[in-house]
């Protein structure tokens, strides 16, 4: 098992995404139509056993990244560009053969489970097992009576390792997590990313979308950078935690200069909004580097050994 | 013990409510111009001088309103429901032969129209925005904007008239004496009204089930069932039913206002023996006691619509920790 | 792709119902009586032959009398509308104005008068005044308000609890100001549509009413005393008398229907939304 493995990781990635739009059309007062653009043009890619944290500020539009791989983005919205599953297009009907099967999502909190059906049940979904339920409740320290009871009733550190337990229930390759730690004391975070850091380790690619750089620096491999509805640089975690220089993207080292430990110095301005963004780099507005260039089209590029969208990356 | 005192609460107000919808009848119907004595007895009596004085006595016609109500009231406690006019028997005796006509139909309509209309909504959410959906919606508006009499008319002409599938009215064949009325045969010439008084119902509770099925198909749990797989029919299956099943059923034990003014209309049309019937002729020939009974009869099957919806109400609390009231 | 398509539907389907709907009761309100005049040479004539919707059995004309009958219907759900809808504002405001006792004591009222079925009260109350026109119409405007009551009273407290109207009490904007500012605004589009989908249910009633035979008199044009006529022909099989009658009702009603939920989309673009 372990060479195959091996082989997958230097070949295919489990999950790429090349320039993902996507859109919503909505209705403005008096029901005028708009089309919203959500997410521009993002592309990343992850390979089995890796983490991938996906971190930006709140309102970025991170979840809808990952309902658009998942192909749970609602009825009004629409996609262009293209998404690779280990090497074949995923497309619509692809989505709706793997979820739940190959690619498993694990949501941000309890909201997410049927407020009127029992745990267990949940869990199993609609092709599990008893008996691999019980196993991973019991893998997940879930004491008997849970199955029995209503998400209501569960406790946030026993709901999200039942929302765990959930992604588990198959053989899942990619594992996409939405926010999984906000609201869960210190101890339950750590846990809770020591256990996505054992399903990579056995194999799984598992995309982990947070606003807590803190948490992406520590669990993940690559951080993708989110901004305004784009990724502006993917890079080692290792650069994160060396510091500022050994970023790219203006945005980056702003977003970690704006941490606690850090010199906690926060970025001046707003994020655009969806609808009214500037022309060329997203970032422009804010940055100190601004010049000429960053009105023009800004592809992702190669700098140092990492991706970034930005004219000035050096 | 929070959800005891409430049930507790509700019970009470209803029972205040009951009794004003009777003093609130009452006084209608004593303000009408008809001479309080005719209303009792009717136009074309017989009655001698004495037995008139002990009408006047009894439901102390010639007493002030107050004192007149409580002497009724007291009366309709104890049983005694005064005698119609038009039939020329106890009204509890009219009520009771007819309740069970109308009870039949009513259920009858009931259950059709509330399984039909879920079944309608459910499907109606499913298909948001397609042409199904845009269909029943339209449906339903259609059902909900047309007169019962005229779905009765409407049903009557073509299936009792043209096809000849059904006869076209009353609750036995004409002239079959009463112990020889088989179930079939009541069953059979219930069909039409029952269908007609069920018209009234399935728009409501379609859209109704429509509508919440939409709102639950929004919520979060539907898209992480959507993410682990389930198909829309799964969904329906394990998360549908379950969320929207109790909501739509107690809808539709709150709209026995509606089902009880239907009979009326319905019984119309296919001169059905029942209460709705009885209560047209009542209205029609002035016959205050058995108007007065039938209208807080159909004011307690309210009241037990009503309560049932709000136990149920209450029922759904503990299961689902986000529920408020 | 056309921007605002649906805006423009909504206001095209508002439109031709508006105007399907006002015809139709001016040509009642003015027609001459000799529209509908007795003719027994042409007595129940199907459709078609010089007559639209056929002839009753006095040969009146079937368009003219349903016509006028829908047009009659109109005006007195016209009145029910008047005078409900004033009850329900009144009742309304004053509960969600004042609250306390008041705010009980208006909505046991509502709940005293949906705790009889509606058509059970109808019966009383047109009884109560000696049935005919005057009873029938009495009781369909007089027993239209408690659901409106319901809509004005929620919707008035929604207003009042929301945060921009307190912020303009606190900015020192007197009652008046801030009820002509804010409140009225708010609480006139809910209130127009909630009277005109009040218009589909006084036409019904009104309709049934007559039908069994407590409204109109029996040589009026109204559309209850029409098709309580036409029962007696269904088993003749004479079933153009009940089919052309109910379908211009159920049109009416529907389109009163149309117009209320697309003012309602118009004003609330929420609801609009997919």
């Amino acid at each position: 098992m372990g060479n195959k493995i091996v082989q997958e990781k230097e070949n295919v990635p489990v999950l790429s995404v090349e320039e993902l739009s996507v859109s919503f059309n909505m209705y403005q007062k008096g029901l005028r139509r708009e089309n919203l653009e959500v997410l521009h043009k993002l592309s990343l890619s992850i390979h089995a056993g890796e983490i991938l944290a996906v971190a930006g500020a709140s309102g970025s539009g991170k979840s809808i990244l990952a309902h658009a791989v998942l192909g749970i983005l609602p009825g009004n919205a629409s996609t262009r560009g293209r998404m690779l599953y280990k090497g074949q297009p995923l497309t619509e009907k692809e989505k709706r053969r793997l979820r739940g099967r190959e690619i498993a999502f694990i949501p941000q909190s309890v909201d997410y489970l049927d407020p009127l059906m029992r745990v267990g049940r949940q869990v199993m979904g609609v092709r599990g097992t008893k008996e691999r339920q019980r196993e991973l409740f019991g893998k997940y320290g879930l004491e008997e009576g849970t199955e029995k009871k209503f998400p209501s009733m569960l406790s946030g550190g026993m709901a999200r390792r039942v929302l765990i337990a959930s992604a588990l229930m198959e053989e899942a390759s990619l594992i996409v997590a939405d926010e999984p730690t906000p609201g869960l004391s210190k101890e339950l975070a750590e846990e809770t990313l020591q256990n996505f850091r054992e399903l990579a380790d056995a194999g799984c690619a598992v995309i982990l979308i947070t606003h807590d750089i803190d948490l992406a620096f520590r669990a993940a491999d690559k951080i993708a950078v989110f901004y305004a509805g784009t990724i502006v640089e993917i890079a080692p975690a290792k650069d994160f935690r060396a510091g500022k220089e050994a970023l790219r993207h203006p945005y980056s080292r702003a977003f970690l200069e704006a941490l606690p430990q850090n010199e906690f110095r926060p970025l001046k301005g707003f994020q655009p909004y969806a609808g009214k963004l500037p022309k060329g780099c997203l970032f422009a507005e804010r940055c100190s580097e601004r010049s000429g260039m960053c009105m023009g089209e800004i592809p992702m590029r190669k700098v140092r050994g990492a991706e970034v969208r930005c004219v000035h990356a050096r | 013990m929070a959800r005891m005192k409430y049930t507790g609460k509700t019970v009470l107000r209803m029972l205040t409510l009951f009794i004003a919808v009777s003093i609130l009848s009452f006084l209608l119907l004593e303000a009408s111009p008809v001479d309080p004595m005719t209303a009792y007895i009717g136009t074309d009596s017989t009655f001698s001088e004495e037995a008139k004085e002990e009408i006047l006595r009894h439901w102390g016609l010639n007493e002030p309103p107050v004192k007149r109500f409580f002497k009724w009231a007291w009366n309709f406690v104890h049983g005694d429901w005064g005698e119609s006019i038009t039939y020329k028997k106890p009204v509890k005796t009219v009520i009771a032969e007819r309740l069970k006509y109308s009870l039949a139909l009513m259920f009858a309509a009931w259950s059709f129209s509330g399984i039909l209309g879920y079944a309608m909504g459910i499907l109606a959410a499913v298909r948001k925005g397609r042409l199904t959906d845009k269909l029943i919606k339209t449906f339903c508006l259609a059902l909900q904007s047309a007169p019962t009499f005229w779905i009765g008319l409407l049903s009557l002409s073509l299936f009792a008239v043209h096809l000849g599938w059904f006869p076209i009215g009353l609750a036995a064949p004409m002239g079959k004496a009463a112990e020889e009325v088989t179930i079939s045969d009541r069953i059979y010439h219930m069909i039409l009204p029952a269908f007609t008084l069920s018209v009234l119902g399935i728009g409501k509770i379609a859209l109704y089930t429509r509508q919440k099925f939409i709102e639950i198909l929004n919520r979060e749990f539907i898209l992480y069932a959507k993410a682990k797989g389930e198909s829309m029919g799964q969904i329906v299956m394990r998360h549908g039913i379950r969320n929207t099943l109790m909501p739509a059923v107690t809808v539709q034990f709150a709209s026995f206002s509606e089902l009880f003014g239907g009979i009326a209309l319905a019984e119309s049309v296919f001169s059905y023996p029942g209460i709705g019937s009885a209560l047209t002729a009542a209205g029609l020939g002035g016959d205050v006691p058995l108007l007065l009974g039938i209208a807080v009869c159909s004011a307690a099957f309210v009241f037990a619509g009503n309560l049932t919806a709000d136990i149920l109400y209450l029922a759904l609390e503990p299961r689902d920790g986000s529920f408020v009231h | 792709m056309k921007k605002c398509n649906t805006r423009t539907r909504v206001m095209i389907y508002i439109g031709f119902a508006s105007v399907y709907l006002l015809g139709i009761f001016f040509w009642g309100l003015f027609m001459p009586e000799s529209g509908y005049d007795v003719n027994y040479a042409d007595k129940l004539l199907p459709p078609g032959s010089g007559h639209l919707f056929g002839t009753d059995f006095m040969g009146r004309d079937m368009l003219m009398r349903s016509v006028k009958g829908i047009s009659v219907s109109l005006l007195t759900a016209a009145l029910a509308a008047g005078i409900s809808s004033v009850i329900a504002l009144a009742f309304g405001v004053t509960a969600a104005v004042f609250g306390g006792r008041l705010d009980s004591f208006v909505n046991w009222c509502v709940d005293l008068f949906m705790g009889i079925p509606h058509l059970v009260l109808l019966i009383l109350i047109s009884f109560m005044l000696g049935r005919g026109a005057k009873g029938v119409t009495a009781a369909v405007a007089f027993t239209h308000w408690p659901e409106l009551t319901r809509v004005v009273r929620a919707e008035v407290i929604s207003v009042r609890s929301s945060q921009y109207v307190r912020a303009a009490y606190k900015m020192g904007k007197s009652r008046f100001s801030v009820a002509w500012g804010h409140v009225i605004p708010h609480v006139l589009p809910v209130y127009l549509v909630g009277v005109i989908l009040l218009f589909p249910h006084a036409v019904m009633h009104e309709a049934s009413i007559t039908f069994l035979g407590f409204g109109l008199p029996a040589e009026e044009p109204a559309i209850g005393v029409i098709l309580s006529e036409s029962m007696k022909y269904i088993a003749m099989g004479k079933w153009w008398l009940m089919l052309f009658p109910g379908l211009m009702l159920l049109l009416a009603v529907m389109l009163f229907d149309i117009i209320g939920e697309n003012l309602k989309r118009l004003w609330n673009p929420d609801s609009g939304n997919e």
